[in-house]
């Protein structure tokens, strides 16, 4: 009797120590998601500033003033424009 | 000491011993009552007091959707940023830190004096919706009494170009015009919160629950094609500039797919600098404004009659040396012709030939036609405040009411009202319904005419475009054309304007099989100069045109030869 009750103390004192680094564990993994979430959101922000920018420098307006002005780019004369059919099965 | 000292044992009373029991016992109840309280009775209240001490409940942010155009170009994009407050009587910093703060800032050494000044207030904003790289150094200053709080600020990189449409945010980041408003509840995200444990260095350790799961709001992708809207609004500020206009306004319909590409208005305001906005530039005008709309709306007229054959389009019509009196008033034309074929009345835009066709048609059927191509009710694009127009009840019209609304007077259409009944004959006699989103299949449109007296009116509109007819300026290279020029007064305390024109112009390409409408609205151009509509709208509709297509990589289908054009003042002159 009594040494089955040593083995259950035993037992008991190894799922104490188990439930314990378990819940350490936890602990800390929630703390890494915690964090890459929160990355995940700053690099969401920075997305959308980065799309902001693209789209400010990308401004057909400016892209028009800086290939006529700067570059010396003009619209071809249609007449010089060949249109090709796009091969029927085609994707874009 | 000794046990011998020790004095003799005295036998105490025993009353003694048995109150030292009673009030050991009573302590002990006292005790177990306590403990009995505290756990049974206040339990609760103090479970939430310890919990108080670990668990936090936290605000989870949702960010608004972004708007976007259909090739996925940003058009509105919100960004966090922080605003910086203070409380001016906390605020210990040396002049050194001051002067640091306030080139960060962007603000005068003496405006910032005066701020921190206000020291009877005791939340004084220093700057509000700065970008987060600046607050991070605000922050490195270490100011005591200057605090950050996070907000959101919604960009638009387009500017003015689009601003009508897209509208604009207020400060608590929620919609007040255009898009913004319209679709507040999907853009909109709704802000989550849930409770957590802290550790002592208030770290995060666990989620207990989430009580409310944020929301971010939905993305949303418009119709919108922003190179086409860019080229859009670009002509039409030139032509407004240059004829020194009141407003314009301009709106493509891709005639497929029911699809706005584009929506300019002229004024128009930066979205992002919203300091000095008058009413003008706010608004709509494409969608919220209604106007008569002239010569623009013959081809409904005509339409009309030949669907009920009473007309062909090689039926002669006496058309009197441009005059025809009805009941004591007298409509003109601007050219004095005897007798037009009906396709020459859509060609030179004769009011009286409209007004004779008109005249021998049913007053029921005239309304029903204006009605089923959608005027007189909302375009229901989803659009804050769109114009219904003003189409009136047909028992109430007389006979040169009915004359007149056949050159489009007396009647009143928004310009998209306008641009969406030509789909009409773009499309063989359907008309398509439109929409601000984006769709990837084509649209089912819903017959008004027959295919026939929709191409037999698209000819008609090809020979408008004519060099005989009014409005050649609207011809591209490459492209057949088709379209319509409006001249229409403007109306004024009950009557109309003698100098005060809407110039229009409305049209579709290419004519063998029409992909795109876009029809430009050009108000009170300076009469001084021109202010027809084949001269003022229609170059406008052809650089926009000619644009669009070759962005769509539409098929020419007209030879590429360098176009005639009139010299100054030869065009056929429209009746106003």
């Amino acid at each position: 009797m009594a040494k089955l009750n040593l083995l259950l103390l035993l037992v008991l004192v190894v799922c104490a120590l188990g439930l314990v680094t378990s819940q350490h564990k936890a602990r800390t993994l929630f703390s890494e998601l915690e964090h890459e979430e929160q990355r995940a959101r700053q690099l969401d922000v920075e997305f959308g500033q980065l799309q902001l920018e693209a789209s400010t420098w990308g401004l057909l307006s400016r892209v028009d003033k800086i290939a006529r002005e700067k570059l010396g780019m003009h619209v071809p004369d249609p007449r010089r424009v060949v249109l090709v059919t796009r091969p029927a099965g085609a994707t874009k | 000491m000794s046990f011998a000292a020790a004095p003799a044992l005295v036998r105490l009373p025993v009353w003694r011993a048995r109150f030292v029991l009673v009030v050991f016992l009573g302590a002990f109840a006292v005790l177990v009552a306590r403990s009995v309280y505290l756990q049974a009775m206040k339990t609760e209240f103090l479970q939430e007091k310890g919990e108080a001490r670990y668990s936090r409940v936290l605000e989870v942010p949702a960010t608004r959707g972004r708007v976007l155009d259909r090739n996925g170009e940003a058009l509105a994009v919100s960004t966090p940023v922080k605003s910086i407050w203070m409380i001016p009587a906390d605020v210990e910093a040396s002049a050194e830190t001051k002067r640091r703060l306030a080139r960060l800032l962007g603000l005068d050494a003496r405006e910032l004096a005066k701020k921190l000044a206000e020291t009877d207030h005791d939340f004084v904003y220093l700057k509000r919706q700065v970008s987060p790289d600046t607050a991070q150094k605000v922050d490195a200053l270490g100011i005591p009494g200057v605090y950050q709080q996070p907000e959101y600020r919604r960009y638009y990189p387009g500017g003015e170009v689009a601003a009508h449409l897209i509208g604009f945010t207020g400060v608590d980041d929620a919609g007040q015009e255009g898009i913004e408003l319209a679709y507040q509840s999907s853009l909109g995200g709704k802000p989550g919160s849930r409770r957590v444990i802290k550790d002592r260095l208030g770290r995060i350790v666990e989620d207990v629950e989430s009580i409310r799961a944020a929301q971010d709001g939905k993305d949303l992708t418009l119709s919108i094609d922003s190179k086409i809207q860019s080229l859009a609004y670009g002509a039409l500020s030139d032509a407004v500039a240059s004829h020194r206009a009141k407003a314009g306004a301009i709106v493509a319909l891709d005639v497929r797919t029911g699809e706005v590409l584009a929506l300019a208005n002229v004024p128009s305001y930066n979205p992002n600098n919203r300091s000095r906005l008058t009413g003008a530039q706010l608004r709509n005008r494409a969608l919220t404004d209604s106007f008569e709309p002239g010569s623009t709306l013959k081809p409904f007229t005509i339409a009309l009659a030949l669907e009920l054959g009473r007309i062909s389009p090689t039926t002669l019509l006496q058309t009197g040396a441009g005059k025809l009196a009805i009941g004591g008033y007298t409509i003109h034309d601007a050219h004095k012709e005897d007798a037009l074929t009906v396709a020459q009345v859509i060609e030179v835009s004769s009011n009286v030939g409209a007004a004779k066709i008109a005249l021998e048609l049913p007053r029921e059927q005239m309304w029903e036609m204006f009605s089923r191509v959608g005027f007189g009710a909302p375009p229901a694009l989803g659009f804050p405040g769109e114009s219904a127009g003003k189409l009136r009840p047909w028992k109430t019209w007389r006979p040169i009411e009915q004359a007149t609304m056949a050159y489009g007077h007396g009647i009143a259409v928004s310009l998209m009202q306008l641009a969406h009944a030509y789909t009409v004959f773009a499309r063989d006699g359907e008309l398509v319904p439109l929409t601000l989103l984006r769709a990837d299949a084509p649209a089912h449109g819903v017959r008004v005419i027959s295919a026939q007296t929709a191409r037999e009116v698209r000819k008609m509109l090809e020979l408008a475009v004519q060099p005989s007819g009014t409005g050649p300026r609207a011809r591209i290279m490459g492209w057949r054309v088709a379209g319509k020029t409006g001249t229409a007064h403007k109306q004024e305390n009950g009557g109309y304007a003698a100098d005060k024109y809407v110039s229009s112009f409305v049209g579709f390409a290419p004519a063998s099989a029409p992909r795109i409408v876009i029809a430009v609205m050009i108000d009170e151009p300076d009469v001084r100069r021109d202010y027809y509509g084949g001269l003022v709208a229609a170059p406008v509709f052809a650089q926009v045109m000619k644009g669009a297509l070759r962005m769509l990589d539409v098929p020419h289908d007209a030879p590429l030869e360098p176009l005639e054009m009139p010299g100054e003042g030869d065009e056929a002159k429209e009746g106003t």
